[in-house]
């Protein structure tokens, strides 16, 4: 995927500023995906020379984790947990619903680009459950009627900054 | 009148901004304050009155104006009134060690901490020789809380004795919580964070290390936030960076991220993810505690167990020792979760059985369901009938049952629960999570899921079932760490005690549609 020079150089100054740290690949994932939205795959030679890797060896890390995503994502990013505590509060239904209501399967994004569904394994608000996560801010007691409530909401939201 | 409103995750999920802002509105400027973890309360407004700290919950922003006019007449007149927030039965009845200062005031302020007798513990650790604290550790009888429950005391010898005089050694914090129904480790860090800060700095005085790492999950914003204000905090009051309070010692710490993987929360896994690498299972031994992160002696404690060491160190190892039962010493952070009516934290001294917790202190389920089924120890642990529901919660009590109490997470299903489709997702769910280093783990986790659909589809059922018990034998045996060696866990649990719901369902059964 192609991108443009000046996201060429935000990977490149960012990847100056972890050479030294050690362990430094984590982070450094971290802080291209909150700059640019994901980590393209033109950043991967960028990287593996910054920090000594070959490219394999970053290429491996990307895909091992769940976090980093190689292409662009929506707007928001919106997870349902799917673990046992939700489970045993109806999350089954509510992720059926939730993939029904934005007409996306998970690790999908609307044709708006507005959101991108994803699914999320314990967000640690299991007394609470069943939970939802869009971009930093968790939801306790989903249901679905919430959670078109909560869908409306970030559509009117972003109409506004419009 | 103080008024205090906490920015724990859950209240934050349950509306807890808003009710601040509306207290804003009306001129009141709460403290933001951790959670006391009585979930089922949040967002738990509490004022501090001349009659005591009195607590409203649940609340939303459109009770503020009522509770408002409320504490100027008759308090106890306000529906939502539940009485000295102390006094609470469900609270008052813990053994409240590690979260004694949960929920009292602002998390991050540093003055709060030290006022609550913060930094005692690690002020006394400054006057010790790093044997003498470990041997404090090993006194107490504290086992690690992460799941594994192994002696801190002698992980913490083992380091100590390890590498060359002066060699760089580590104190690694677990923070990489990911059992479904566990958030005891998520309110330390946002209830109490220099708690843990400071069992880690005596952590690193007992074994001479200079350099910790809290690796958290990024599951936990919230959490993140608050460590990193405390540690910058910390830093600047020179209980972390060079020359601690005068006493010539040294020990940084930083917070590191980890990215979606719940396998990083095995300790060998997490270190390969530290070191920024894949988070493949490492073979033992070599011991982490010899031969750790980059290759260099290291502890890696779960943060509950970080965070003891400073009631440890504050209160003496015997006072610690003398909570408890057997080998189990000390208090349990149980954490009550799933379909439950009165969810939360519950710190006990290990004994109590799981029918106390789940009927006294959850009041049974939220559906207001019969329970069916208790997962206890998170998605590697057993599904527990009825009939096991008297067992004390003790390491040794639920391992003589083939369960783990693990991190202390209990989730509860009712009675709608369909348990084959509980089985099949603890397969599919080791299909997602698997490093992949294993065959038994990385492949057999796929064939489960298989084996179970054909089960409940009623193919060669017999044989399929003998399959299904030979691939969990497999996989218990042939895998290097508990994601497929425990896997198998749920599945038996689900398959000796709910045989019926591995049955063939007809068309019209609702659990045919998720097969």
């Amino acid at each position: 995927m192609g991108i443009s020079q000046n996201e060429q150089q935000s990977i490149s100054a960012l990847v100056g500023q972890y050479t030294q740290l050690p362990g430094a690949l984590l982070p450094l994932l971290h802080a291209i995906q909150s700059d640019l939205g994901y980590v393209p795959d033109s950043a991967v030679p960028i990287i593996a020379k910054g920090l000594n890797l070959s490219r394999a060896e970053v290429h491996g890390v990307i895909s091992f984790y769940h976090d980093f995503k190689t292409t662009p994502v929506g707007r928001h990013t919106v997870q349902v947990c799917r673990a046992e505590a939700c489970q045993s509060m109806g999350s089954r239904q509510l992720e059926a619903h939730a993939k029904q209501a934005l007409g996306i399967d998970y690790g999908e994004t609307t044709a708006d680009g507005a959101v991108t569904l994803e699914p999320v394994y314990c967000l640690g608000n299991c007394a609470c459950s069943p939970s939802v996560r869009i971009d930093d801010a968790i939801y306790a007691r989903v249901d679905t009627d919430l959670f078109d409530d909560l869908m409306s909401g970030l559509l009117t939201e972003e109409g506004a900054s419009k | 009148m103080t008024f205090y409103i906490p920015q724990d995750t859950t209240a934050l999920a349950l509306g807890a901004d808003a009710v601040a802002s509306a207290l804003q509105s009306v001129g009141i400027e709460p403290v933001r304050s951790g959670s006391r973890g009585m979930f089922w309360l949040e967002p738990l407004l509490e004022v501090e009155t001349n009659k005591g700290r009195i607590g409203f919950g649940p609340v939303t922003a459109k009770d503020i104006p009522s509770i408002v006019d409320a504490l100027e007449s008759d308090p106890a007149r306000h529906t939502l009134y539940q009485g000295e927030v102390a006094d609470i039965p469900y609270f008052k009845s813990q053994q409240r060690l590690t979260y004694s200062r949960a929920g009292l005031g602002d998390p991050v302020c540093l003055d709060n901490y030290q006022a609550l007798n913060g930094f005692k513990g690690l002020n006394n650790a400054l006057k010790m020789t790093g044997q003498q604290i470990v041997d404090q550790v090993k006194d107490s009888g504290l086992r690690g809380r992460g799941g594994a429950a192994f002696p801190a005391g002698i992980k913490w010898q083992t380091v100590h004795d390890a590498g060359k005089d002066g060699c760089q050694k580590y104190i690694v914090c677990n923070a990489d919580e990911g059992d479904s129904g566990t958030f005891a480790d998520r309110l330390v860090m946002e209830a109490d964070p220099y708690q843990l800060i400071e069992g880690m700095i005596v952590a690193g005085l007992a074994v001479g290390a200079t350099q910790g790492y809290i690796y958290l999950r990024s599951e936990y914003p919230v959490a993140h936030k608050l460590l990193n204000i405390a540690i910058d905090r910390a830093i600047a009051a020179n209980f972390l960076g060079e020359n601690i309070q005068g006493s010539g010692k040294t020990f940084y710490l930083e917070v590191r991220l980890g990215a979606g993987a719940y396998i990083c929360g095995e300790e060998t896994s997490l270190l390969e993810s530290l070191e920024g690498k894949r988070g493949m299972v490492r073979a033992k031994p070599p011991l982490p505690a010899i031969e750790g992160l980059f290759g260099m002696p290291t502890v890696v404690n779960n943060v509950l167990t970080l965070a003891a060491i400073s009631t440890i160190l504050e209160q003496g190892a015997d006072s610690y020792q003398n909570f408890g039962m057997g080998r189990s010493r000390g208090t349990l952070a149980i954490q009550l979760a799933g379909n439950i009516k009165r969810g939360g934290l519950i710190e006990l001294a290990f004994g109590v059985t799981l029918r106390e917790v789940v009927e006294d202190y959850g009041q049974g389920t939220y559906s207001g369901r019969p329970i069916r089924a208790i997962q206890v120890g998170g998605p590697l642990g057993a599904f527990l009938p009825e009939s096991q529901w008297d067992t004390p919660m003790d390491y040794e009590a639920f391992a003589a049952i083939k369960a783990m109490i693990g991190h202390g997470g209990i989730v509860v299903f009712d009675d709608t629960a369909d348990m084959a489709a509980q089985a099949r997702f603890a397969m599919e769910f080791c299909v997602v999570e698997s490093c992949g280093k294993c065959t038994p783990c990385r492949i057999g986790s796929v064939r489960g899921v298989e084996v179970i659909d054909r089960i409940v589809a009623n193919e060669n059922r017999d044989n399929n079932l003998i399959l299904l018990h030979e691939l969990c034998d497999t996989m218990e045996f042939g895998s290097l760490c508990a994601m497929g060696g425990m896997t198998p866990y749920p599945v038996r649990s689900a398959l000796a005690h709910f045989p019926n719901d591995f049955l063939l369902r007809d068309a019209a059964g609702a659990a045919q549609g998720e097969h």
